[in-house]
């Protein structure tokens, strides 16, 4: 009788507790009404201004960060899970708008639009300016360590075909960016549906695989930081992240440069997916960022470059006008931009892409 | 010497096993962010962990699946083995088979055919529920802990005294009085076993819910990869070390308890 | 007790739900494409990536012979421990296990960077540094430390069942001792070292996270290929299908290829503890 009861008490132990999970997590899903969720890059905002926005509006941030373009793609492309805010780039905003994936911004809940330069509005990717607002933009560039590499091996994208940087070179883990790179060097267009030249970029890419250490994105912050590497290629802004987390006094020098063949100039972009849950608190965020105060710090604290004209002069100086971060005039001309590429190019890259990871 | 050559042999493999979990664990008080040089002693990352809401949230939705789906996974399988243990030789052979395929796919197939699941649910049928999130998660957690459970009480099962429960119901105890005075006092340390192993399957499950979590539940495991793709934060230090912690009191319990119960038995055969 | 097998209906209707549909999504996405036709293109596209499958069961099968090694014997020197001792070992065994997974990987990254551990540890021994972080080593390196103990319990576990009297009467007709270790202690054990075989193969033919990060996205595995289509960067959920399905084939008829040896194997698979 004694153990019957035992069992019975923890029987409805288990129930209780059962449910307690149950209402919990109920809990713990809490309303859409007054959640948005944001899947931005890594290392691609101000957490303070996360605290901030949730303070002013209400409104809870669910942040969540991914590495690519082409992952956060594929991740609403499987449809499992909806996101109110998302920051492709220019051509992956006119992907995303061509397939039916985006939100179009009803522009009267922005006001802060205003702001935003002459220069970016209605840019290619979004001819009638309907579906993103422009967050950061920047350019892409070789970063070395300089105790590593040889002065006289600068200049180029050959430098990462050399074999001198045998396994000490890291390269860029996504198809687009990859297979640009090897684009520019054999100085074909980034935009190219050219399928020869494609394939041929794609060789190239295969003969400099024994050299290459790894395929990475923001994993280069940690590497070149502890000089892992000696050659990476990155984007212009994450250069002077990394050289603002050294220090002063550090051992690892960092230096970096535009190929003289050209390099690529991008915009990053606000947007809304389709199935966003909460689209009014997505469009209270979008807003919020480009206030241009709010601009400002999220810029200083990025190091990328921003697109209003008011928030850039908020800017400490040294940002503010440094050419390599608002290139102008003949310096703007060595910059490509990508555009969305056709549908069977696309499945090319992605197969040559696959490709070339596994060969 | 042969008893000394094992004896090292086993304590290499054990320095093997833990040298790089300790190593963690010493450069979580590393005052500096350097994972290879040491830097000074400092409680520095522990108090970042504790102030990191992103770890804490993971590690809250961690323990909530792991406790949910061991608990609805122990219900499951016990309840199903009783149910195998009563069919006849085909049905049940053929059911044992049918349990063994979720625990010997590769994680990775579990977890995309699952996404792919979900994903019909909540796209081709409309039904929200199945938006990858926590709810998702813990379907997916009991999917894989259920076999495991049902494996550590079938052996329990068989070893039963089944004279005992013919007597009880021949004396004209009802079916669920049999159950609860007879069986589960007999199967009760299978069961246990059972929960156990379903809770640290899920706690140390990856694979699957990548695939099969949200945005708002994402877990430790989950977060950790995420994170292993960008900087990388000695706080991933400071929460091994804890977890280290954690799991050695866990299982000192458990063996505790273990050989308590064995000393009682002794006991009551002396007697 | 009739009327019990009741008790099963929910869990069976689980499998079914859970396990059995799943896998005909996996088909059906498979023989399709984008479009939703009938195809087989996916499986013809395939022959591509036979590069990817060969690394991946070659380094699958070295760690697991490599695990083979390292734990058969510490299995059998557990066995032969006090009682007490084993529960210790079984301990020493287990935790590591319960910890999580990625923590593990992510200690090894730490030691076997270029700047890492490992690396400091030998320049201050004035000895040359290795350069082993992002090479298949380093990957089967991380496979072996993940799934050592999947391969050690289940042999432990063959060998504390063996029967003593056994051994007893194997010594008492004059076999030596090494005769009693080949001719009953091994044959006995067989069943557990070939759950271990699976135990560690299957997962370490199939991961993703630890290529990843101690492989440096060069080294890719099947796992990487499927999780590269489904959510990394080359969305393709067909050709991703595909790969499963054909991977899962794979691992069933290795599957099927030790049951096969094991005569004595009650079909009723292994337990972990």
């Amino acid at each position: 009788m004694k153990y019957g009861k035992r069992v019975m008490a923890a029987v409805l132990a288990a129930v209780l507790l059962l449910t307690m999970c149950i209402g919990l997590s109920a809990c713990g899903s809490s309303d859409p009404e007054n959640t948005i969720n944001v899947f931005n890059w890594g290392e691609y905002i101000d957490p303070e201004l996360l605290d901030q926005f949730e303070e002013e509006t209400g409104i809870r941030v669910n942040y969540t960060t991914v590495s690519t373009c082409e992952e956060m793609y594929a991740k609403i492309r499987s449809g499992g899970v909806s996101y109110d805010i998302v920051v492709p780039s220019d051509y992956m905003v006119s992907r995303m708008a061509e397939e039916g994936m985006l939100e179009e911004i009803e522009w009267d809940n922005v006001p802060n639009a205003q702001y935003i330069d002459e220069d970016f509005r209605n840019p290619e990717y979004d001819p009638q300016g309907k579906y993103s607002a422009p967050y950061q933009w920047g350019t892409v560039a070789i970063i070395y360590n300089k105790d590593m590499v040889d002065e006289e091996d600068l200049g180029g994208w050959d430098i990462l075909w050399n074999e001198k940087y045998d396994g000490n070179i890291l390269m860029f883990d996504n198809s687009r960016d990859a297979i640009g790179v090897a684009l520019k060097y054999l100085g074909y267009s980034y935009n190219t549906t050219d399928e020869d030249q494609i394939r041929e970029a794609a060789e190239m890419l295969k003969k400099q695989k024994p050299l290459v250490q790894a395929y990475v994105m923001d994993q280069i912050f940690d590497k070149m930081e502890n000089g892992e590497a000696a050659i990476a290629t990155y984007y212009v802004g994450d250069y002077y992240l990394m050289i603002d987390e050294l220090g002063e006094d550090s051992e690892v020098d960092l230096g970096f440069y535009i190929p003289e063949e050209g390099s690529n100039l991008y915009v990053d972009a606000l947007c809304i997916p389709k199935g966003a849950q909460n689209k009014e608190g997505a469009e209270a965020f979008i807003d919020f960022l480009l206030r241009p105060e709010v601009m400002a710090q999220n810029t200083e604290w990025i190091c990328y470059s921003t697109a209003e004209s008011a928030a850039r002069e908020l800017l400490p100086e040294e940002m503010r006008d440094n050419d390599d971060m608002y290139p102008t005039g003949d310096a703007l001309d060595q910059f490509e931009t990508y555009i969305n590429l056709p549908q069977n190019i696309r499945t090319l890259y992605d197969g040559l892409w696959v490709q070339i990871l596994s060969s | 010497m042969k008893k000394y050559i094992g004896r090292i042999y086993m304590v290499l493999i054990f320095l093997f096993m833990y040298a790089p979990i300790f190593l963690l664990m010493i450069f979580s008080f590393n005052s500096t962010k350097s994972r290879s040089v040491w830097g000074g002693f400092s409680l520095r990352w522990y108090k970042e962990l504790f102030q990191d809401s992103e770890i804490l949230h993971a590690i809250q939705v961690t323990l909530l699946v792991a406790v949910c789906a061991a608990v609805i996974s122990t219900i499951l399988g016990t309840a199903a083995a009783l149910g195998i243990f009563a069919m006849k030789k085909r049905p049940r052979r053929l059911m044992l088979t049918l349990n063994n395929v979720p625990s010997m796919n590769p994680d990775i197939i579990m977890g995309v055919s699952l996404m792919l699941l979900f994903i019909f649910f909540a796209q081709t049928l409309h039904m929200d529920f199945f938006k990858l999130g926590f709810g998702t998660l813990l379907l997916a957690h009991i999917t894989f802990d259920t076999p495991y459970v049902l494996l550590s009480v079938m052996p329990k099962l068989r070893q039963m005294d089944k004279r005992q429960y013919e007597a009880a119901l021949d004396l004209g105890a009802g079916t669920v009085q049999t159950f609860f005075r007879i069986i589960l006092p007999q199967i009760s340390t299978g069961i246990v076993t059972g929960m156990i192993i379903a809770f640290t399957l899920s706690i140390d499950d990856v694979v699957v819910s990548y695939f099969t979590s949200g945005p708002t539940s994402e877990t430790l495991g989950v977060l950790i990869f995420g994170m292993t793709k960008r900087r990388i934060s000695p706080e991933i230090n400071a929460l091994c070390t804890l977890m280290f912690v954690f799991v050695l009191l866990l299982l000192i319990i458990i063996n505790l308890r273990e050989l308590r119960a064995e000393r009682e038995r002794e006991r009551s055969e002396e007697r | 007790m009739r009327g019990s097998k009741a008790f099963s209906y929910p869990y069976i209707l689980w499998l079914l739900l859970f396990t059995v549909v799943p896998l005909f999504i996996v088909i059906y996405f498979a023989f399709t494409n984008d479009a939703g036709e009938f195809t087989f293109d996916n499986f013809s596209y395939m022959s591509l990536y036979a590069v990817v499958f060969w690394r991946s069961f070659r380094l699958a099968i070295i760690s697991t012979v490599i695990c083979l090694i390292l734990g058969y014997p510490l299995a059998y020197i557990m066995s032969r421990l006090k009682k007490k001792h084993q529960t210790i070992a079984m301990i020493l065994i287990m935790l590591p296990m319960w910890m999580n997974f990625l923590l593990r990987t992510y200690a090894w990254l730490t030691i076997l960077e270029n700047n890492g551990l490992l690396n400091n540890f030998l320049s201050w021994l004035h000895l040359p540094e290795i350069a082993i972080i992002n090479t298949p080593a380093a990957v089967g390196l991380g496979m072996v430390y993940n799934y050592l103990p999947f391969m050690i319990l289940p042999i432990y576990t063959s060998l504390t069942k063996t029967d003593q009297s056994l051994i007893e009467a194997a010594k008492d007709m004059g076999c030596s001792e090494r005769q009693v270790f080949t001719k009953v202690i091994f044959p006995l054990s067989i069943p557990g070292v070939l759950s271990g075989i699976i135990m560690v193969f299957v997962p370490a033919v199939s991961t993703f996270v630890i290529s990843k990060i101690l492989g440096g996205g060069a080294n890719m595995l099947v796992g990487d290929l499927i999780e590269m289509q489904f959510l990394g960067g080359a969305y393709n959920a067909n050709m991703g299908a595909a790969i499963s399905l054909v991977m899962m084939v794979i691992i069933m008829i290795f599957i099927w290829l030790t049951g096969k040896i094991d005569k004595n194997g009650d079909g009723e698979g292994s337990v972990l503890l």
